[in-house]
């Protein structure tokens, strides 16, 4: 390849990133819900959603309760029903600035750590970004295992992979699906601290079945319940992210967050 | 590998053979004992080895048309619906003809060369390949389809080429495991095809060779000849076994289907 020709591809990655850059400021996220139904089992109805731009929001409640649904309509996994949208505040769609991150790592299994967090690249058929990929695989820990292959790798460090992945395009927003409850306690709580600090500047929606972990990382928190689903009021703990759980703050949400949940519980378990 | 347990049932079975020869005492056009054989096969090994060479150069031929075939209709199938309705029904039949049946119209047609024997072994060896590329390709993860029309949707990939992209990043990597069983299958029947396709008709092969001898009661050689085949036909399984291995290092190794 001629030296032209790379500076010409260098200059105009560049500038689109700057122009992602700036889209990146300031998008929220606006969900507007008619009816969810699947068969005659209504799991939303009327039910409306906002991500503040740059905030972390949480999604707590039971397994079952509907939150991956919506998670799946954001995503656009699930077709939107009539009468329903999602926008962003600048009225634009979303999709094409959202990352993804999963329960499962979702790993290609034949593909190194590095190849898979590029892979966004190679499915959109562009140069793969590998200094940014090894940069964030660094900024998650794992400099060391760049070509390493997942079955190498633990199931945290599975997962830091593919933090790093659902970073690599730098998306203004992202979608979180219950990312950490695989993962053992200790684990958990590192990933947490990685994840408060990478987001950071981000729309995220943090799907979450545990209390501590919308706690420690959530701007806003909703409780979920009910059916068809409601959510409750949101809850803003103060202090920056991530929170420490040891705070008298903190302890007390969450006994306020367990009762609320334990009362309005009326499924079997 | 571990070769000592088979080598111990080999050599178990080879005795058991040499005591029933010398305890009944047939008559060598009926059973030869298995030292005779042996001998046999020292003494013929230039003409056995020739014939057997032209049975591998049909195995291997037809190996390589079924499994190109195979994994090309299951391309087509799996991306491309229409495709299913034209392609399946070619697939299934390609099964229920016995190739017995078909191959003498091979020979007609073709004559006594390689082209028949190669076209028998590649419609065995076609359809496992073919049904477990296809089997593979239709079991991708949802969360993946999932993921990558997401990670598409910031490209300015046309569909075509997403979809090309989620073959080649994706769909196809994933199916590789169920090609691989289809393709370890095909390959231990293949021989099958390269024989049928000589008893049918021709002037060459290890098929020819135990056909011809057969007629002379030269049953000795017929062993003799079998042995190759057999010789041929585990190694190339071994081989291909080792080749699959190699090619896909992330698949748990539960070597069942090794030794």
């Amino acid at each position: 390849m001629s030296s032209d020709r790379l500076s010409y591809s260098r200059s105009q990655e560049r500038s689109s990133d700057t122009a992602r850059n700036q889209a990146a400021l300031n998008v929220g996220v606006s969900l507007k819900l008619a009816r969810l139904a699947f068969g005659d089992t209504i799991i939303l109805e009327n039910f409306d959603l906002t991500l503040e731009p740059a905030q972390i929001t949480c999604l707590l409640g039971p397994s079952g309760v509907g939150k991956s649904s919506i998670l799946k309509l954001l995503a656009g996994f699930l077709p939107l029903p009539t009468n329903s949208e999602v926008t962003g505040t600048d009225g634009l769609g979303i999709t094409n600035r959202t990352s993804y991150m999963d329960q499962q790592d979702l790993l290609l299994p034949w593909a190194s750590a590095l190849e898979n967090v590029v892979v966004g690249a190679r499915l959109r058929g562009q140069t793969p970004d590998f200094k940014r990929a090894r940069s964030l695989l660094a900024q998650v820990g794992l400099k060391d295992y760049i070509t390493a292959r997942p079955d190498t790798l633990s199931g945290g460090m599975r997962q830091r992979v593919a933090l790093a992945r659902t970073l690599m395009d730098d998306s203004p927003i992202v979608l979180m699906d219950e990312p950490f409850s695989a993962l053992d306690a200790i684990t958990k709580f590192r990933l947490q601290d990685l994840a408060a600090n990478l987001l950071a500047q981000k729309t995220v929606l943090l799907i979450t079945h545990d209390p501590m972990e919308a706690l420690r990382l959530g701007h806003r928190i909703f409780v979920m319940s009910g059916s068809p689903v409601r959510l409750s009021a949101p809850l803003c703990p103060e202090g920056s992210l991530p929170r420490d759980p040891a705070s008298d703050d903190l302890r007390h949400h969450y006994s306020d967050i367990m009762a609320s949940l334990a009362l309005t519980d009326t499924g079997p378990a | 590998m571990n070769f000592l347990r088979p080598l111990i049932t080999v050599s178990g079975l080879l005795l058991l053979w040499g005591l029933i020869v010398a305890v009944t005492d047939l008559p060598k056009f009926i059973l030869p004992s298995p030292l005779l054989v042996f001998h046999t096969l020292t003494a013929k090994i230039d003409l056995i080895a020739g014939h057997a060479l032209i049975t591998a150069t049909e195995i291997l031929l037809g190996l390589a048309v079924g499994i190109s075939f195979g994994m090309l209709s299951a391309l087509l199938i799996s991306a491309y619906k229409p495709v299913r309705q034209w392609v399946l029904p070619i697939l299934i039949a390609s099964q229920a003809i016995p190739v017995f049946a078909i191959a003498p119209l091979l020979v007609i047609w073709m004559g006594y060369g390689l082209a028949p024997k190669v076209i028998v072994g590649a419609l065995i060896i076609y359809f496992p390949v073919a049904v477990g590329f296809l089997d593979g390709l239709n079991r991708t993860d949802p969360a993946w389809l999932n993921l990558t029309a997401l990670l598409q949707k910031s490209g300015s990939g046309s569909a075509f080429l997403n979809r090309y992209r989620l073959y080649r990043h994706i769909k196809i990597p994933f199916a590789l495991p169920s090609l691989a069983s289809g393709i370890r299958v095909g390959t231990a029947i293949a021989p099958i095809g390269a024989i049928i396709g000589e008893w049918v008709g021709s002037s060459a092969g290890l098929g020819f060779l135990m056909l011809n001898a057969n007629a002379r009661m030269q049953i000795d050689l017929v062993f003799a000849s079998l042995m190759v085949l057999t010789f041929m036909a585990l190694t190339l399984y071994f081989l291909m076994d080792h080749v699959l291995r190699r090619l896909m290092p992330w698949q748990p190794d539960q070597k069942v289907t090794s030794i």
